[in-house]
């Protein structure tokens, strides 16, 4: 396999499953010209006059939709650990004897290891989403027949958009559908709050099935998902488990390091000048980044400051901020918790946003630019602010993309991490995956200092006069190294790429390679 | 040197599902085939090398020549590793008096001083070295490494060798450094592990009288003296029991090291056949003579630890109470509990203006070469000048007042 340096220099294959591959040019770089993907031209006529969609199962649907070997098949996550419905298409896929799919979920999630043995047998080739936990171990072994492509949300819808990825079949789990296929997140005893990720699916597909577990009469109010892209609409008897629907990452942590770090992050914003009236900021899921959202209301309540909007995944804890009139509006990307799917069911505040809307690289401008702040994770940060969130230290694919690589187009963001995790150095000399490239990343805040982007004078500026402890990233990795040691490389096979990470614009960010068995 | 073993086989650490930060050894002893290490570690990619090079040394420094070391690790920094397999060892030989001491932290080379600030000490269970690392981060007035109650008996020798090898590597983050041994004369042999290594502050339980405090003051100064140590170790009793308050007075000035007298109510309100309440009345009394004691001996009163972590409005009215008693600090068992009981010791606005006209005054008369210090008629005595500047540190250290304040 040819591999090139690219701009980040890292690197990259030049092809990917027989598909060419731009090399990152760097950050706003590359422009891609020409048309979006077109969809084929549908008529009405060709579709049952009484609005009727329903076909007996899935099994029948897949069918009608012209399941063939090779296809793209689409999936959408916000069923979470509790999906049932993509491990049982894929039984019924095994069972038609289809081969070599090309998975394209908009994230994975350890329920989904039941899939490893469609790997194993062909029935997949391989997935171009996020590879959780047992299947990121299982790519990281080199055990995936094809490349795995990471994307952020926004990445995924700009890969349709602009052809690289072409769905041939897409099957949307709807916590509540009518016959026509119009469908919803926030109704159902699967609710998940909205379903947003799965409009660029319904759009661009050539075939849509829409899986309901609670079919109402038309119309299904509201219709977050249009029937008018609709090809069949199946009911079963439950899509999942809805205890494990809401994520398990929206409790607020208690450890007391975590809250430091949390408390650190309220104080930045405020003393930054960031948190004034109207601004806005965005809370990603993860115990600190929700703690922070508490401290923060506590100061802009002191202050007497409401933000505009904040932008979710929402938890109860941002609802509870739109609920006492701190914040204007929730613009939701997605719904963590049960409250978020309350308040969004109730409250014409708590709006259903769509990577579209909010992440997209193709838009005519980017809602994730005018966000004043957003607080990420990471799983390293190394010395040039350079981040990772999909592999582990140990070199370990184990986390999709998600939001995070359009999140850090925010006016000022955050990553807050420990420093290390159980002699696991968080902040080190270089990230062993490049997601997020350093020139975006703006502020690091670790139990054991913050440290400030060089580029961002003004913030340097804005917090010289602070109590916080501010120091370089490299005084911060030092003090790591210094309690864990120095840590040593992991050992990969630099001649087999497992999976790429494409950055925002659809280039080739970083490759991630087999590890060398021990 | 051929060492005496009780048993072949011997194990030491914990293991488990929850378990983070620490380790497990096990140490066969074999005739032959030296050292054969079996790792099980979710850092093996990171640190497998490091960590087989650390337990190498280890068995050449113990002199273990053909041994089976099974090692199961969760994230265990070289401190624990260390001591858990010292442990391992201890078990094998019983006699061997040994130390396997890693370098002292140079960040831990700094000392103490007697009227220190101690608005909060944190408490820290003996032998959970996940709590310790980040301890210091939290920038209590002093961090305590406790081997009495929050460690089971059966742990006693582990916890002993885990607080040592703390002392000496975890960065307390200029935090003051205390060790609470156990009741005497456990306590006595505990003292052989922590005073060598930097420790500031002895923390006595169940304290009864005079003799108990002399006996450790003893047993300190022999530790110092062997081990040529310069600086001060200085002593805080607990007192925990009827007997204990009658006789405080006598116990807070039995030794020049004191330098705080605290209570635990636990056992005091148990001793007194009554129970713990959020109101406190059945403490007033014990409270207000521990106060009296410190001050009448010249020492700090410092108050019993606020025991509903999740109740922070009940521990800011506690601390309120306890400055209005007397009291100059309060134990703390979480560290979300510090800034609240350092806000709340913090000095009232009038509090620091008097303050700081007296310490104006008295830094007048001095240039002066006057020996009386005197607000217009009032004359103004040298522990209420004291008072004054230790009113002043803590509007600084608590930003309700800049430090170059006399040149505004």
């Amino acid at each position: 396999m040819k591999l090139i340096k690219n701009a980040a220099g890292r690197l990259v294959p030049s092809e990917v499953n027989g598909h060419k591959q731009i090399p990152f040019k760097g950050v706003n770089k590359y422009e891609p010209e020409g048309t979006k993907a077109k969809p084929s031209i549908k008529s009405c006529v060709n579709y049952p006059e009484d609005g009727n969609k329903i076909v007996r199962n899935l099994k029948e649907a897949l069918k009608k939709a012209g399941i063939k070997n090779g296809m793209t098949i689409s999936t959408h996550h916000h069923l979470r650990d509790g999906d049932a419905l993509t491990n049982y298409l894929f039984d019924v896929i095994h069972e038609l004897g289809i081969k070599n799919i090309r998975w394209f979920p908009s994230a994975s999630f350890p329920i989904h290891e039941h899939l490893i043995k469609y790997l194993e047998d062909g029935t997949i080739h391989h997935i171009e989403g996020s590879m959780n936990g047992p299947l990121g171990r299982y790519t990281s072994e080199g055990k995936m027949k094809g490349i795995g492509v990471l994307r952020s949300h926004g990445g995924r819808y700009q890969a349709v958009q602009d052809g690289e990825v072409h769905i041939d079949i897409a099957v949307i789990a709807a916590p509540t559908a009518d016959t026509f296929g119009n469908a919803n997140g926030v109704n159902g005893k699967s609710a998940s709050g909205l379903i947003g990720f799965a409009l660029v699916d319904s759009e661009y597909a050539d075939k849509v099935i829409v899986v309901t577990d609670n079919l109402v009469p038309f119309p299904c109010i509201p219709w977050q998902i249009q029937g008018n892209n609709v090809d069949y609409v199946v009911q079963v008897d439950s899509l999942g488990d809805s205890s494990k629907i809401v994520s398990g990452t929206t409790q607020v942590t208690k450890s007391p390091d975590r809250l430091l770090i949390a408390e650190y992050v309220a104080q930045f914003i405020d003393e930054a000048g960031i948190m004034k009236n109207g601004f806005s900021f965005q809370a990603g899921s993860g115990g600190t980044n929700l703690a922070f959202v508490l401290y923060l209301k506590e100061r802009m309540k002191a202050k007497g400051v409401k933000a505009r909007f904040v932008r979710g995944g929402s938890t109860k804890y941002l609802v509870q901020l739109l609920e006492e009139g701190l914040t204007d509006y929730i613009l939701d990307g997605q719904t963590f918790d049960l409250e978020g799917v309350r308040s969004m069911h109730d409250n014409p505040n708590h709006v259903n946003t769509s990577p579209f809307t909010s992440y997209n690289f193709h838009g005519k401008g980017n809602f994730a630019s005018i966000v004043d702040v957003a607080v990420l994770g990471a799983t390293e940060v190394d010395v040039h602010f350079n981040a990772n969130v999909v592999s582990h230290s140990d070199g370990y694919l184990l986390h999709g993309i998600g939001g995070w690589q359009n999140c850090l187009y925010s006016k000022c963001s955050i990553l807050a991490v420990p420093s290390f995790r159980d002699r696991i150095p968080v902040i080190i000399d270089e990230v062993t995956t490049l997601c997020g490239p350093g020139e975006l990343i703006d502020v690091v805040i670790t139990e054991r200092g913050i440290a400030i982007n060089p580029r961002r004078k003004d913030l340097i500026k804005a917090m010289s006069k602070s109590s916080l402890p501010i120091r370089s990233i490299r005084e911060i990795k030092d003090e790591v190294y210094s309690i864990c040691g120095k840590p040593a490389k992991p050992q990969f096979d630099f001649k087999k790429v497992v999976a790429i990470v494409k950055w925002v614009d659809g280039t080739v960010l970083d490759s991630i390679f087999k590890l060398k068995s021990r | 040197m051929i060492m005496k073993t009780q048993n072949q086989k011997s194990s030491a650490g914990h293991r488990g599902e929850n378990i983070r930060s620490d380790c497990y050894f096990e140490i066969e002893l074999t005739n032959s085939g030296g050292i054969k290490l079996e790792l099980k570690s979710k850092v093996a990619s990171l640190y497998g090398g490091s960590i087989k090079e650390q337990v190498d040394e280890m068995c050449r420094f113990f002199e273990i020549k053909n041994a089976k070391v099974f090692f199961e690790d969760y994230g265990a920094l070289p401190f624990v590793i260390a001591s858990r397999f010292e442990l391992a060892v201890k078990k094998l030989f019983p006699e061997n008096e040994k130390e396997f001491l890693l370098p002292f932290n140079k960040n831990n080379l700094y000392t103490s001083s007697k009227d220190k600030l101690r608005r909060s000490r944190l408490y820290l269970p003996g032998n959970e070295p996940k709590f310790f690392l980040n301890a210091g981060l939290h920038k209590p007035d002093g961090i305590i490494l406790d081997l009495e109650d929050s460690v089971a008996p059966s742990e006693k020798d582990a916890a002993r060798v885990l607080v040592r090898n703390a002392l000496r590597s975890v960065d307390f983050y200029s935090s003051e450094r205390m060790v609470r041994i156990n009741q005497l004369p456990l306590g006595l042999e505990d003292l052989e592990f922590v005073v060598p290594h930097n420790v500031h502050v002895i923390l006595i339980p169940k304290c009864e009288n005079a003799e108990q405090v002399i006996e450790v003051d003893d047993q300190i100064k022999r530790i110092r003296h062997e081990n040529n140590i310069k600086s001060e170790v200085f002593l805080m009793p607990i007192i925990e029991s009827a007997l204990g308050i009658v006789k405080a007075y006598e116990i807070a000035s039995a030794v020049k090291s004191n330098c705080a007298l605290t209570i635990g109510l636990e056992d005091y309100t148990a001793d007194i056949g009554t129970q713990r309440t959020l109101e406190g009345k059945e403490s007033f009394f014990a409270r207000s003579m521990i106060v009296n004691a410190a001050k009448a001996a010249g020492i700090q009163a410092i108050d019993t630890v606020f025991s509903d972590v999740g109740d922070i409005e009940g521990l800011k009215q506690s601390v309120i109470e306890a400055k209005s008693l007397g009291f100059e600090g309060k134990g703390c068992i979480h560290p979300r509990q510090i800034p609240v009981v350092h806000k709340y010791f913090e000095p009232a606005a009038e509090e620091i203006e008097k303050a700081k006209k007296i310490v104006l005054a008295f830094e007048e008369a001095e240039r002066k070469g006057i020996g009386v210090v005197s607000i217009g008629t009032k004359m103004i005595d040298a522990p209420v000048v004291k008072r004054a500047q230790r009113t002043i540190h803590l509007a600084v250290l608590n930003n309700l007042l800049d430090e170059d304040w006399k040149e505004k």
